[in-house]
């Protein structure tokens, strides 16, 4: 019965999202206030409903309830509770209702928090979200109901794929889902600037906490997704420059650009066109990653042929939100006025360098990623494109914005003195140089690796030279007096840019990695980096729904023991399939790996390496969304709040 | 409708059903094969690394240049497959051989074509693939430039006023005057 009402609820969102697309458009076109006054109800009550249908579908996960084709595919009664929850997104059809209660989750949050601004533009930004809405129920509803019942239903299911039985479905999908599906709140948001014509300062400034919140999100739920990989794949990569990959890092890099360029038109009224054009790409690339990973072009053709319904209505829906924003853009761009002027050498010319090398960045996966699916539907010839083609392009272009990053935070507004910051930057150069000459003393070839960690400590020490400046710069005592000055988005932001350098050390690190792959047998001791590796045990065990082979193994240094880890490799009968667990530890910063094979006559194969620094690659991704929090916290950028007037009241809410 | 026919069924759409997010992708491989009831090794196993270590070390990086064809994007270095691990021989062998890795990457294209290269070759059907990036960075640059200048000249002193708005202006100071 809950199931039903579950389907019920989902229709019912329908009908809400499609009056909701269409009467408040028609209250602003008709200047009628009742009409717009629908949106954010009509929004809250969506996400109700969707939020119960999924709560529907999660039951239905929970309990077992094998009538469901759904859970009969992904689940077995066997299977540990919190698999069972988060199986429900580990599918097609489940995965895309939490894009969809993400969506309306993100519309909700709009009607709710931002009831200060023009009732036009709210109304158009909540019809909008609506339209999309309106597009991907219709599409759950016709192409992938998870509420599909069987006739029979058989007395236990499939069980969840292993490989996606992992804590990493449990926060992987959800993370990365509030990031790219929130990039379409921004996309709104300029679909209705352009209908209202309302595109100024208080626009970017309305549009920023969302941009940044889905950008956190969105670079979290990367950098899980990457550690999850890592650990799971018993290999010790974390990025293999793969089509599904790249359909999460192109809304990321168009994102990260979205929130310089708002910076400028929000500071200087500059860049106006770009900055819309940046929003509504932003979230078309989360459209093209969307119908990337789900029309199944990318896994197989073969995959798309047998069922094209699904990728054709995905492209129909593509087709129909790109085009027609970028319409809207094409008719109504062409009419703004731009704002403030600024020298090539400032902030903003340091924002437009920025931009131009993320759009570029971006185009290059966007190019790499459908370039062989072009070339074969045009010529039928089979190229690949794979991680050698984006390291000779993608790297070349990116690693210049880590050298500009620093000079952008300093140099002034409209026009500023490259030799100036240069100057103040003195400390992070030389604090740059002197990491290239430890490191090539402590770890030494190869020079890559050397030069990129001289320059990520560079991004770091630099990230927050203004920032000490502005603290530091009138002696001890007035510290905090002026830390009460400076804003929090400062804060952010120098924590955001010191952690893609974090990021960049880890990357560079992966330089000075050793890796052994040999046979052990139980009692063998191997040398590796600074360790020494015993093999103790090797068991096999049981889990709740499979087997197991463990090989405890002690990590020793200097005779005495620092870790245990337990590499293993998992049997699941069900599936009848199997998955290695790594065994990681982490030392300092740096990880031992170990993930095992075949067992051969009494000695295991195994895959051992010593990563010097590489939990900075994630940790790094931590700052970075801190940095973001950082910034989202800051009382400036709420809407609706005067800046000083109110400090003395209530703390207001963070907008979500 | 029994077990074993529901778990036929799903098996083709399973493939689709778990590309859902990004990481996820890379496993199709894997779950392709194991429901092939392929048993599945491991990436480079112990038994294939040759005893000279300078040949193994080129083996390598050749390996992670060539592409596992039964895989999605995945290099024969970081693959599971059998195919993969063929492949890994294969390359040895030829290195064994005493060839260039020029001639050992001219023996797969000549057997698999440029599939096999995760770096496509330059040639007239990829010159757009290559271009691309610096090409977009030139034009959005000059782009850029251009917008800049024109407004930079756009801007120039306002011009002065007409005739009448002399006029308008002197009347306007004469009532504050007064």
């Amino acid at each position: 019965m809950i199931v039903e009402t579950g389907h019920y609820a989902l229709v019912l969102a329908l009908a809400l999202a499609l009056v909701n697309a269409i009467l408040p458009l028609w209250g602003v076109l008709a200047r009628d206030e009742r009409l717009m006054g629908i949106a954010p109800s009509a929004a809250l009550v969506q996400f109700v409903f969707v939020a119960y249908a999924f709560y529907a579908l999660t039951y239905a996960h929970v309990v077992s309830d094998f009538s469901l084709v759904n859970v009969v595919e992904n689940s077995h009664s066997a299977k540990p509770l919190v698999y069972k929850i988060s199986g429900v997104w580990g599918n097609h059809e489940g995965s895309m209702l939490l894009w969809v209660l993400i969506l309306t989750l993100f519309g909700a949050a709009v009607a709710l928090s931002a009831r200060r601004m023009p009732q036009d533009l709210h109304a158009v930004t909540l019809s909008m979200q609506s339209w999309i809405s309106s597009a991907f129920l219709l599409f759950i509803l016709l192409t992938s109901n998870p509420f599909a019942r069987l006739a029979s239903p058989p007395a236990q299911g499939n069980d969840l794929n292993p490989l996606l039985q992992d804590p990493g479905l449990a926060i992987h999908p959800p993370l990365l889902y509030l990031g790219y599906v929130g990039l379409s709140i921004t996309f709104s948001f300029a679909a209705a600037a352009l209908i209202c014509g309302r595109l100024d300062a208080a626009w970017a400034r309305f549009v920023r906490p969302w941009t940044l919140l889905a950008w956190t999100f969105l670079t979290l739920g990367i950098a899980m997704g990457s550690y999850w990989a890592y650990y799971t794949l018993g290999w010790g990569g974390f990025w293999f420059w793969d089509p599904v990959e790249n359909a999460s890092l192109m809304p990321w890099l168009a994102a990260t650009a979205l929130l310089h360029s708002a910076a400028v038109m929000e500071k200087r009224e500059a860049l106006k066109i770009w900055t819309i054009f940046l929003a509504i790409l932003a979230f078309s690339l989360s459209l093209i990653g969307t119908f990337l990973d789900r029309s199944g072009v990318l896994t197989s053709v073969h995959a798309f042929a047998s069922d094209p319904q699904r990728g054709l209505f995905i492209l129909a829906i593509l087709v129909f939100f790109i085009g027609g924003s970028f319409g809207l853009f094409a008719v109504r761009a062409s009419g703004l006025k731009q704002g403030g002027l600024f020298a090539p050498i400032s902030r903003e010319g340091a924002l437009v360098f920025n931009n131009l090398l993320l759009t570029t960045c971006c185009a290059t996966v966007l190019v790499g990623t459908l370039y062989p699916l072009a070339l074969e539907a045009m010529t039928g010839e089979k190229i690949s494109v794979g991680a050698p083609f984006f390291n000779a392009t993608f790297v070349p272009l990116f690693l210049p914005l880590f050298l500009a990053m620093p000079f952008g935070q300093i140099l002034a507004w409209k026009r500023g003195d490259l030799l100036g910051a240069a100057q103040r930057l003195m400390i992070a150069i030389g604090a740059g140089l002197a990491a290239m000459l430890v490191f090539a003393a402590w770890q030494g070839r190869p020079a890559v690796a050397i030069g990129a960690a001289g320059l990520a400590v560079f991004v770091i020490i630099g990230s927050f030279v203004d920032l000490a400046r502005r603290l530091f710069g009138g002696g001890a005592q007035a510290v905090w007096a002026r830390l009460r000055g400076v804003p929090l988005s400062a804060f952010g932001a120098a924590f955001a840019h010191a952690g893609l350098g974090i990021s960049l050390l880890g990357l560079a690190a992966t330089g000075w990695g050793i890796e052994k792959i040999t046979t052990m047998k139980v009692g063998d001791t191997l040398e590796i980096g600074p360790y020494s590796v015993v093999m103790e045990s090797f068991s096999a065990g049981q889990g709740p729904n499979y087997s197991e082979r463990v090989a405890r193994t002690l990590i020793r240094s200097g005779g005495v023991d620092v870790a245990t880890i337990l590499p293993a490799s998992r049997f699941y009968p069900v599936r009848n399939q199997s998955r290695t667990e790594a065994g990681i530890a982490t030392l300092w910063l740096g990880q031992i790996y170990m993930s095992i094979g075949n067992m051969k006559d009494g000695s295991l194969d195994v895959r051992l390496y010593w990563k010097p620094l590489v939990a900075l690659i994630w940790l790094g991704a931590l700052v970075m969304g801190f940095g973001g929090m950082l910034s989202l916290a800051d009382r400036r950028l709420r809407i609706g709040v005067a800046r000083r007037a109110r400090a003395a009241g209530p703390m207001p809410q963070p907008a979500e | 409708m029994t077990m074993a026919s529901i778990g036929r069924l799903d098996r083709p759409r399973m493939e689709a059903t778990f590309s859902s997010r990004r990481t996820i992708g890379r496993f199709i491989a894997l779950v392709f094969f194991c429901l092939l009831g392929l048993a599945p090794a491991a990436a480079v196993q112990p038994d294939e690394i040759l005893p000279d270590p300078r040949l193994e070390a080129r083996a390598r990086s050749l390996s992670a240049q060539l592409r596992c064809m039964v895989c999605q994007n995945q290099s024969i270095d970081d693959s599971d497959a059998d195919l993969a691990r063929d492949l890994r021989l294969l390359v040895r062998e030829h290195l064994k051989a005493g060839e260039s890795d020029a001639q050992v990457l001219n023996f797969l294209v000549a057997r698999y074509g440029d599939f096999i290269l995760l770096k496509p070759p330059v040639k007239p059907e990829t010159i757009a693939l290559w271009s691309a990036p610096f090409v977009l960075l030139i034009v959005g640059g000059v782009a850029f430039v251009l917008a800049w200048r024109r407004r930079s000249r756009g801007a120039g002193p306002a011009p002065a006023l007409s005739a009448g708005e002399q006029a308008k202006l002197a009347t306007l100071l004469g009532q504050d005057e007064r």
